[in-house]
């Protein structure tokens, strides 16, 4: 099938919200967009989000004195410090018309009801009077680490009312969707990205893709912890693989891995933070709160790596309630009572009895804390544009923007998607030039046909080789056993070793299916190398950072170290090096000094250095590391 | 959900054919596996694709009945295999892809195409009047109404609904139950400027609304449970008091 060439303006990879939110802007800007997918668009990931987006509307009682400047704060406390402050603040300042214009869009998100409202409140039932003149603005409910409620909702199916908003907007605008296609390689030459080669998953075809801006929107890549990840099936890393495989783009921040306290479990599927922000508790199996101890202030409503780690440990000292599958915790939302259950929260009631036959109002829910966010993703500048790589942009989760740091709040990311993809839309739709895409084709038809025999390779292959779903499964158990919620130096020294000898091991695959087509066996077998690789990256990563900051913790070095280590990992794997290279960044101009976050151990080792002196230095060490300048990339 | 079983034997009876293979036809395959406490058919066709079968095709992505990628008929009956449980299941499981949608290969189906054209058919997106303006505050909304528009919204576009539509199975332009759900949430809010008689057109053709000849297989088969019967009346409704204003 080389030879086979099509144009555009503006490819999106990914029809998720931060992809089709880019691609709206675009195309209404009158150019020329393809969005690929790897699933209808309407079905990716974005859709599963339930709890809520974050914007400072400050429209209830409980969000009065609220501001993006507070919200910026929050943020930035979440993260560690870990965060982009700059990136920081301008997506808070750009969250709350985000939000409104998807009420423009049609989402139905929950309104403020004037009057009379009851609520829990750190275990407490608590009344409170909304002002008549709010009623029918937007509402918002309690969310972890943050100091007012501020996650808009539309029920639990926040990212689902989210997405269908965006892409009826896709439809609206004619925009071309290709699903069933996966970007297997980009197309560059000299620092120049001209589009991806693609694979459609239903022939096992390849084809190129040429396009002056190619944006990567593949969401994150939770699935290389296996089953041990709230992510869909189709998480595996596909984009930030595309951003490292060209061997000059750097991953960031790759050892920064969300756990989220309150996965089913053992399925692994996501309940949503809301739960605790309505007012759910977690109990051990002494049915204790033990979160009221652990965190007089925040309670349940740290942040998730606070929660989860105050989770694991009591798993450990023997109050999780031990199954076959391990211990679990309990979240109680019966309280809340069936009719809020059925509500506002309603997808979790479906939840609780479709996959573990039980009634939220009258049992108890098995949780455990389960990798939910990959932090870390294809290394940006402010305007999305990836560093090192002209025409190449990256979006929402599978982008290290970088907004979240070492932690990411509950609700940062499904506001991130919206703010990001708006931007980068504009950004690129004001910026792109007017002329065709400039490539020799035989740049793409040679990408084209190196694709092909990979995939004939592997379809070749005969023998006793291993399989691709055996790696998997092994590379499962090594990132979840030990570059998990506790890590150590050790731990992380055999997971380093353990993912290498994988990946030795992903170049003697054999299929034991040889169909044509789409080959379900093939098309994972060409994913799970990325895989590892990326495994890799993440346990490297964590190996060399001797600190712990936000999710990034280490129990042989259990203090933040912003001496040493107030920075951002880049990650790049030059073409043909058995080994990725790891260097490292300032996280960004400084504007709030690095100190407490109000939860968590308030104990670290203080910067040596001046803010300002820390300041002057980032511009030029993030050009070094490939940073482009915000303008003129074309 | 009843009690787990978790020790039967299961024989799965699977629709196979690979359009994109000269030397497939269409046929049924046996498998056998053991079933396990809390097994969803997400977890059975993945062991028997990674232990026994590597070609089998089938759609999953979220695994908690939310993104609609795995319609598929259990026994004869639509559902999302991945909220399916084999211990509501007899010991024989006969697995089929949904009717209507374009076969892809076993188990999976074309959905994503179907959708988009239905979408693109009933003009599925809010025709504001206004353009956005960034400075402002939202437009309000009164909370039950919201409540009533996202009811509707929680829509997966799964197909089981289409799937088992009597009507949608020999007519291809029928907007199928999906369809018509789609029409009455935008129908119903006000953010959508389409008057009656915009409305009319979309929902009072044979293809529409009347259309539907009321066997509701839809109703009883919707993953999300969604009230169906009453988007109906709701449409319909909106259709006689169209045609009175026009």
């Amino acid at each position: 099938m080389s030879g086979r060439i099509t144009s555009t303006d503006v490819l999106v990879i990914g029809g998720g919200l931060a992809g089709e939110r880019c691609a709206i802007e675009a195309a209404a800007a009158g150019h020329d967009v393809l969005i690929l997918s790897l699933v209808p668009p309407r079905r990716s990931h974005s859709c599963a989000a339930q709890g809520g987006m974050q914007a400072a509307l400050g429209n209830c009682v409980k969000a009065e004195g609220d501001s993006p400047e507070v919200h910026y704060l929050d943020t930035v406390r979440g993260s560690d410090w870990g965060a982009d402050q700059e990136v920081a603040r301008i997506f808070a300042e750009a969250a709350p018309i985000a939000v409104r214009e998807l009420a423009h869009f049609g989402v139905p998100w929950t309104r403020v009801k004037g009057g009379s409202n009851s609520y829990f409140i750190k275990g407490e039932r608590v009344n409170i009077d909304e002002a008549l003149e709010n009623d029918g603005l937007i509402m918002h409910r309690d969310f972890g680490g943050t100091a007012k409620w501020r996650a808009c909702y539309a029920g639990a199916g926040t990212g689902h009312s989210a997405l269908y908003a965006i892409d009826s907007e896709v439809v609206r605008l004619g925009v071309t969707v290709r699903d069933r296609a996966e970007a297997v390689e980009l197309i560059h030459e000299g620092g120049r990205c001209h589009g991806v080669v693609a694979r459609c998953l239903r022939t096992g075809d390849h084809s190129a893709i040429l396009a002056k801006a190619t944006v990567i929107a593949t969401g994150g890549h939770g699935r290389i912890y296996g089953q041990y990840t709230t992510n869909a099936t189709i998480n595996e890393g596909t984009g930030a693989a595309l951003a490292l495989n060209t061997g000059v783009v750097p991953l960031g921040n790759m050892e920064a891995v969300q756990f989220h306290p309150t996965a089913l479990s053992p399925s692994g599927i996501l309940v949503t933070e809301g739960c605790r922000g309505d007012g759910g508790y977690l109990l051990d199996k002494e049915l204790n709160r033990f979160m009221v101890e652990a965190e007089p202030e925040k309670q349940e409503l740290a942040s998730r790596d606070v929660v989860s780690r105050h989770m694991a440990r009591r798993m450990r000292d023997g109050h999780g309630v031990e199954t076959e599958h391990g211990p679990h915790l309990w979240l109680d939302v019966r309280h809340l009572g069936d009719e809020h259950l059925k509500t506002k929260l309603r997808e979790v009631w479906e939840i609780c009895r479709d996959f573990v036959g039980l009634d939220p109002a009258k049992d108890l829910i098995p949780v455990r804390p389960t990798q939910h966010y990959s932090m870390g993703g294809v290394r940006v500048n402010k305007e999305g544009e990836a560093y090192n790589m002209a025409g190449l942009f990256a979006v929402g989760e599978a982008s290290c923007w970088d907004m979240h740091g070492f932690n990411r709040l509950g609700g940062n990311s499904l506001a991130e998607t919206i703010v990001s993809g708006r931007l980068v839309g504009r950004h690129i739709a004001k910026t792109i030039g007017a002329g065709g895409v400039d490539v020799d084709t035989r740049v793409a038809n040679e990408a084209v046909k190196k694709a092909e025999e990979r995939a004939a390779r592997l379809l070749a292959a005969e023998g006793s080789g291993p399989g691709a779903y055996e790696i998997r499964d092994a590379m499962a158990e090594v990132m979840i056993g030990r570059v998990g919620i506790f890590r150590t130096g050790e731990e992380l020294a055999l997971a380093v070793n353990e993912l290498k000898e994988l990946l030795v091991k992903c170049d003697n695959i054999v299929l034991r299916s040889k169909v044509p087509g789409m080959n379900p066996e093939l098309t994972f077998a060409l994913r799970i190398k990325n895989m590892v690789r990326l495994s890799l990256i993440t346990a490297m990563g964590a190996l060399a950072r001797t600190e712990s900051r936000g999710a990034h913790f280490r129990s042989d070095h259990p203090l933040r170290d912003d001496a040493k280590w107030l920075n951002r990992t880049l990650a790049r794997w030059p073409e043909s090096s058995d080994a990725p290279e790891i260097s490292y960044e300032p996280v960004g101009v400084l504007d709030l000094p690095p100190g407490h976050r109000g939860y968590g151990r308030d104990e670290r080792i203080e910067m040596e250095q001046t803010i300002e002196d820390y300041n002057q230095g980032v511009e030029q060490a993030q050009s070094e590391q490939g940073k482009l300048p915000t303008e003129g990339w074309q | 959900m009843s009690e787990a079983n978790g020790n039967r034997r299961l024989k799965f009876e699977i629709f196979r054919y690979n359009p994109q293979d000269p030397d497939s036809t269409p046929h049924m395959q046996d498998f056998e596996i053991n079933e396990l406490p809390y097994m969803s058919l997400f977890m059975a066709l993945n062991e028997i694709r990674e232990k026994q079968d590597p070609s089998l095709q089938f759609d999953f992505a979220c695994r908690s009945a939310i993104c609609g990628s795995c319609g598929m008929m259990v026994n004869g009956r639509p559902n999302l295999g991945c909220r399916t449980q084999t211990s509501d299941l007899p010991d024989v499981i006969r697995l089929h892809p949904l009717p209507v949608f374009k076969l892809v290969g076993d188990l999976s189906v074309d959905t994503g195409i179907w959708f988009r054209e239905m979408a693109e058919k009933t003009e599925a997106w809010i025709h504001a009047e206004k353009a956005f303006d960034p400075d402002a505050q939202e437009d309000r909304m009164d909370d039950e109404l919201a409540q009533s528009i996202y009811d509707s919204d929680r829509c997966i576009e799964c197909g089981c609904c289409v799937a088992s539509c009597g009507v949608a199975n020999v007519k291809g332009d029928f907007a199928g139950p999906a369809g018509l759900n789609r029409m009455a949430r935008f129908a119903m809010d006000p953010r959508d400027t389409r008057d009656d008689s915009d409305w009319y057109e979309v929902i009072s053709n044979e293809n529409g609304v009347f259309g539907c000849i009321g066997m509701m297989a839809c109703h009883d088969i919707c993953p999300k449970e969604l009230p169906l019967l009453e988007v109906y009346a709701y449409l319909r409704r909106k259709a006689v008091a169209s045609a009175l204003t026009n």
